[in-house]
């Protein structure tokens, strides 16, 4: 049975955490004598005394957690948090939005689609912006990861709880003995990495504020951006680093970490996921490019070529920033760029989608199946990075396919019936379920306009699709609950 | 010398007998009797009986006074420790061991004076591996030696028809290969070696040997058996060590095929291997080789653990179209019969050990010596100490010494340069020789050329 009563105490520890997130908006809210202040004390005081509460309650249950308690609390806080996280949006006396609104903006940031439902941006106070920007950085790294690698409280099945979130594919390597110091060790270099896109966008021009909010949807590969406009800047050299640190966030973050800790950057080269990736990024550019020079008039070659390899980054590494308008773009184009986005980023990476390495084992699947019709006696073993990929994997990454596209059809068949036309459906739904953000059609520049269950929708999808499917969709099993 | 060889095996065997042919004083050990007597009863030789790893049982063998001890036992761990005993007990000079696993081998700093005393190791699985890639690269030779770190190859050949060399004097090889650094230090001609003079004719199917530089080996074997396109398909039967040792080897530069009976064997193959593909199946099983297209073959090996099972699947191959074949077989008697059948190579682990193990025993300056073809010829690598007062050879015209009955210097390796030796050439200082000795008895005499004299200390 499910131990809810320790559940819910490391619930309320996290949503004591969550609520000090909110001082640096308060801060900012502070200086820039916005009136927010009081939206975000009054909202860090609701989730605090709610955190407080529920631990309160809940403080002599210190049982032992076990892998399935991990799902179960997983799936609770990612929920619980992205619903107090809407808590400042509904409080805002100038967005005053509605809690559907408020949910699925929280959400969306929390998992890094960068989908928004707000207009006039523009003119919104900076202390809400950063906000957004905020719950990208949040749930780029995991919520979970951070609060195992902060709070030592958590050690007891801390384990449980890591694997549970972090991309399934690495739950394996652990970089160091103790799970506590590889969430650490995750932390840091995420935290590395955007203080590097910091500085960098800084340099190339933008203002202090924008840098911070831009590393923080870059990194986390999320697509909130504090302009309407989304990635405003005209700058060829600001593409370029947006390009190179939106690749970074995409790849598998324990390469990040050898690279850093042990100076081992050919362990980049080495990695055949990784490869495919940025073979992926790169072919994709390139067809993308040859199309559009050859079916538009191009002004500025330069300039348009780094546009289009922006976009395609920014679209295949599912961060969702815009620089053109790519659902413009001519052919078959916004299918192709919409297709990388379902391969998406790297295992172990902030990205989502269905990840490089899932695509690749099932190529390489269908490799061995031809090499085995020439080869009738051959015996031939499934291998990625030259090591043997056990049966259980190659299976489990069938049944996630399976389960992907399975959930995909309902959700899409759902949205259908909540009024959208087909492309918006297919293509909102791939930007909610891949955390990319931007779709096609009615859902282009943002999801405004489209019905509230349409919305509801979404972010079950966005939630779905940052937490790997399994992790919602086992608590939906009769088995689960079973004792 | 005073050897003492543990392990009575076919190694130790015939090891003792090559010994006691060339005048030394050997003891072999053993822990079982049977095969001790047996031998001591047939040759002038010591024997004891007990664990090779006890130091009483090597006491007894005398290794007091023993100048060398080869552990040849079956066992790894019995090798390591007798040669460890002997070192820090009996303080014995040099102390060869075979270790065959590569649990050890992929370890080489453990064998030194302060770890494992072993002062020399020998890896069957390594030497026939090195020996095969050679013959892959060269698929129309009978038998290539590396010297002077693979910068010259002793090469054995046998001529065809039609080759433009065949019918020539040997004074016209110079004349065929202007720019080719080449030598032919012995001819084989039905069992017997010409020592070839300037107008020796080369005739179909001489075996020819000649020496050459890395890069003008292939020339050479395209002018004694006409142009053949580089080998690109190797299939090797059977998934052991060598097997296994031999595709990785191998799978990078060429399309490999390996074949085994076994399926976990097969499985753990085709998680080493990253290229070749792992057949699983019985090597003499004609459906599996023509689906596998064995016509396309270059090269096939049958390095199986099963004598028979390798002769019939090289002879099976080679009916079916490969154009070379090689067997591994250990047992002495097929060796003898496969010969010049249908089998084009016959690999035997032992006697590559064995050989092995007597290069290391050669005095003097002697780095190297391999024997040639299955006759009585060696090939040897000696590098000249000293200066011209106490050295023998150096300052000295390669006409000017005074080498024994057939044998001659086929090249010299100066500061890492190759050259082939003519009657001019004179011996520096530090040079390598490579000479050609066609009866092993005249070894001692080439050795004590090479040594330097006593006012060199």
């Amino acid at each position: 049975m499910i131990q809810i009563a320790v559940s819910l105490r490391i619930l309320g520890m996290i949503l004591i955490v969550f609520s000090l997130t909110h001082v640096p908006a308060m801060v900012i809210a502070l200086f820039h004598h916005e009136a927010e202040i009081t939206t975000f004390l009054s909202a860090a005081m609701v989730t605090f005394t709610a955190g407080l509460l529920l631990w309160y309650i809940n403080r002599n249950a210190l049982q032992e957690l076990r892998t399935r308690d991990g799902f179960f609390i997983i799936v609770l806080i990612w929920t619980v948090v992205g619903l107090f996280g809407a808590i400042p949006f509904v409080f805002s006396p100038v967005l005053s939005a509605s809690i559907v609104d408020a949910v699925f903006e929280s959400v969306s940031g929390l998992t890094t689609t960068g989908a928004t439902v707000f207009v006039g941006l523009d003119t919104m106070p900076r202390s809400i912006l950063y906000y957004r920007q905020q719950l990208h950085f949040l749930g780029g790294m995991g919520i979970i990861v951070l609060a195992v690698a902060i709070l030592p409280l958590l050690g007891i099945g801390g384990l449980q709880l890591f694997r549970s979130e972090v991309s399934s594919f690495s739950k394996d390597t652990k970089l160091t003995p103790q799970v506590t110091q590889t969430a650490k060790a995750l932390w840091l270099v995420y935290i590395g990495l955007n203080i590097a896109c910091i500085i960098a966008y800084w340099l190339g021009g933008m203002s202090l504020f924008d840098a911070v909010c831009f590393a923080f949807g870059t990194i986390s590969t999320g697509g909130f951006a504090p302009y309407d406009d989304s990635f405003i800047f005209p700058q060829v050299s600001l593409h370029l680093i947006a390009t190179v640190f939106m690749l970074l966030g995409a790849m598998n973050f324990s390469l990040h970490f050898l690279a850093f800790r042990q100076g081992k950057f050919s362990s980049y080269f080495k990695d055949t996921e990784v490869k495919a990736f940025l073979a992926i990024q790169i072919i994709v550019f390139l067809v993308s490019a040859i199309v559009i020079f050859d079916q538009t008039t191009v002004l500025n070659p330069v300039y348009s070529l780094v546009e289009i390899l922006f976009q395609v980054v920014s679209i295949g590494t599912t961060t969702g920033y815009t620089v053109t308008t790519f659902h413009l773009w001519p052919t078959f184009l916004p299918f192709l760029v919409l297709v990388i986005a379902l391969i998406g980023g790297c295992s172990g990476s902030t990205a989502g989608g269905i990840r490089v390495v899932r695509m690749l084992l099932i190529l390489k699947q269908g490799w061995r199946e031809m090499k085995r019709l020439v080869h009738p006696h051959g015996y031939f073993l499934l291998k990625l990075n030259q090591k043997v990929v056990p049966q259980r994997v190659s299976d489990a990454v069938w049944g996630f396919v399976g389960v992907y596209f399975t959930v995909f059809l309902i959700l899409m068949f759902m949205l259908m019936i909540f009024g959208l036309d087909f492309v918006s459906a297919f293509s909102g739904l791939v930007g909610a379920i891949t955390t990319l953000g931007p779709g096609l059609g009615k859902v282009a520049l943002n999801y405004g306009g489209i019905s509230e269950s349409a919305k509801v929708t979404l972010t079950l999808a966005m939630l779905l699709g940052r937490l790997e499917l399994f992790a919602i969709l086992i608590l939906l099993t009769p088995a689960f609950w079973r004792q | 010398m005073k050897i003492i060889i543990l392990g009575a095996g076919r190694v130790g065997r015939t090891l003792a007998e090559q010994l006691l042919l060339e005048h030394n004083d050997v003891t072999l050990v053993d822990s079982s009797p049977h095969p001790l007597t047996y031998l001591s009863e047939k040759f002038d030789l010591c024997t004891v009986v007990g664990n090779a790893a006890f130091p009483e049982v090597l006491e007894k063998a005398g290794a007091h006074d023993a100048d060398m001890i080869i552990a040849v036992t079956a066992s790894d761990e019995v090798n390591m420790l007798a040669c460890e005993i002997a070192h820090h007990l009996f303080k014995t000079p040099s102390k060869i061991a075979r270790i065959r696993n590569n649990e050890y081998i992929r370890y080489p700093q453990l064998f030194n004076a302060k770890a494992i005393a072993v002062d020399i190791l020998i890896n069957p699985e390594d030497l026939v591996i090195n020996y095969v890639s050679r013959l892959v690269e060269y698929p129309n030779a009978l038998q290539v030696l590396d010297f002077a770190h693979g910068k010259i190859e002793l090469v054995m050949v046998k001529a065809l028809k039609d080759a433009p060399l065949i019918g020539q004097p040997l004074r016209n090889v110079l004349v065929h290969l202007p720019s080719v650094e080449a030598k032919i230090v012995a001819i084989s001609r039905q069992g017997k070696t010409i020592i070839p003079e300037p107008d020796t004719i080369i005739e179909v199917d001489d075996d020819v040997f000649f020496i050459a530089g890395k890069n003008n080996v292939r020339e050479v074997i395209s002018e004694l058996r006409g142009i053949s396109k580089p080998p690109r398909n190797i299939m090797i039967a059977g998934g052991g060590n060598i097997g296994l040792g031999l595709a990785r080897a191998l799978e990078n530069d060429y399309h490999v095929k390996v074949i085994t009976r076994d399926k976990p064997r097969a499985r753990r193959l085709a998680e080493k291997l990253q290229k070749a593909i792992v057949l699983h199946g019985n090597a003499v099983d004609e459906t599996l080789l023509f689906d596998e297209n064995i016509n396309d073959v270059d090269v096939f090996c049958a390095l199986t653990d099963d004598d028979e099972i390798n002769i019939m699947s090289a002879t099976l191959a080679k009916r079916m179209g490969v154009r070379k074949v090689m067997a591994l077989i250990n047992r002495q008697a097929y060796i003898t019969l496969i010969q010049n059948s249908t089998v084009d190579i016959v690999i035997s682990s032992h006697l590559a050990t064995m050989n092995n193990v007597l290069s290391h025993l050669r005095r003097g300056d002697v780095v190297q010596a391999h024997s040639l073809g299955s006759g009585n010829a060696e090939a040897l690598e000696a590098i000249a100490h000293g200066n011209p007062e106490n050295s023998k050879i150096i300052g000295k015209t390669v006409e000017q010494i005074p080498l024994p009955q057939g044998a001659s210097i086929a090249a010299i390796v100066r500061a890492g340069i190759v050259m082939i030796a003519q009657a001019q050439t004179m011996i520096m200082p530090e040079d390598h020789v490579i000479l050609f000795v066609p009866d092993k008895r005249d070894i001692p005499q080439i050795e004590r050329l090479f040594q330097v004299g006593l006012t060199f200390f």
